[in-house]
């Protein structure tokens, strides 16, 4: 079986090859930093499995993987236990090691690998938010939370922020946090509405109260506009 | 803090290779103060965001290092600095020196 790493952590690759060592007919072909590297290889080369982990700058885990139409098994390590949810999301993934990665762990990992069909004909973006597109209204939004899918009137949105890997989605009841990015939610939103007025906020523009120089006022929520975004929401106004 | 950190978790991987116990405390020593003085520096100028980033990549090396009280203020720390606070700082701090003077010793 043969595998590459990918982790922008030297300590972390290292720890991964020498357990790779560990087992019989495993073969550890390159070690990549970072994912973009490891795309330009795998479209050369075919590999068995991926160790991969999620949390790397600019280009994570899972931008990566939607980045593979064949992905061979991937088997992500990470030090936060918070991505599990959205790791069964993926059909390719077929384990989800938390670091410091024991021995045990691993060999325990490889029977997992070993015992898994490859499945190469499932692409990798088949979340079950995907899925939902073809049935979904065009004024809800699903949001997955706890393995609940919570339908969100669109139109009752008053602020999306960004918040690390997570997204604050304010609407006129209630707030929810999720696991996504700004970028992933705008793209579910309708652009007569949403607008991007920061690199952390997306604003529904309709729930405006008033605008000062570079802010707008939403329900209490004073919201930045960052200079570049500034010209389109003017543009977007009913100007007197 | 009575926590102390450890070589145990390293030289159970080693499984008796002096070769990848030097690499891998030769890769810490060289990690570990970068990763420090990225941390305090994103810290000082208050980059919450950009702090938890380096406390989450900091955390991998305080579990490995045997500290189990400690890996979960780690792991409380990184969740604060996203909420924007940082009552755990000290406490973090700690844990950094501890590792640290530790290094100098092996």
């Amino acid at each position: 079986m043969n595998c590459i790493i990918i982790d922008d952590e030297e300590m972390a690759r290292a720890i991964i090859e020498q357990l790779c060592s560990q087992v019989d007919d495993l073969n550890v072909l390159e070690q990549f930093p970072n994912a973009i590297q490891a795309i330009k290889y795998l479209n050369q080369n075919e590999v068995d499995l991926i160790f991969l982990d999620i949390h790397m700058p600019d280009f994570t885990g899972f931008d990566f993987i939607q980045t593979l139409k064949s992905p061979p098994k991937i088997v992500l390590t990470t030090s936060d236990k918070n991505f599990a949810l959205e790791a069964f999301e993926y059909d390719c993934i077929v384990d989800y090691m938390v670091k410091p990665i024991t021995l045990p762990r691993f060999l325990k990992c490889i029977q997992k690998v070993q015992s898994t069909p490859i499945n190469q004909s499932a692409p990798a973006q088949q979340t079950p938010s995907e899925e939902n597109q073809d049935t979904k209204e065009e004024n809800d939004l699903y949001i997955n939370i706890d393995r609940r899918l919570i339908k969100i009137d669109i139109p009752t949105i008053n602020v999306i922020e960004a918040k690390g890997d997570y997204i604050l989605i304010k609407t006129e009841k209630q707030n929810y946090t999720v696991h996504s990015t700004l970028k992933k939610i705008e793209e579910k939103l309708p652009d007569d509405i949403f607008l991007k007025v920061h690199r952390s906020y997306v604003i529904n523009f309709k729930k405006i109260i008033d605008i000062e120089d570079n802010s707008v006022l939403i329900e209490k929520d004073v919201i930045p506009v960052s200079r570049s975004n500034r010209p389109e929401l003017m543009r977007r106004l009913n100007l007197l | 803090m009575t926590e102390q950190p450890n070589l145990n978790y390293i030289e159970e991987l080693s499984a008796g290779s002096p070769e990848f116990k030097q690499k891998l405390i030769e890769i810490l020593k060289r990690e570990f103060p970068e990763e420090k003085k990225v941390f305090l520096d994103n810290y000082s100028q208050k980059k919450y965001k950009a702090t938890a980033e380096n406390v989450h990549k900091l955390k991998h090396k305080v579990g490995m290092l045997g500290f189990e009280a400690g890996y979960q203020t780690t792991i409380s720390f990184e969740e604060e600095l996203l909420n924007g606070e940082d009552s755990l700082f000290s406490e973090f701090m700690l844990i950094l020196d501890s590792i640290e003077n530790f290094l100098v010793t092996i």
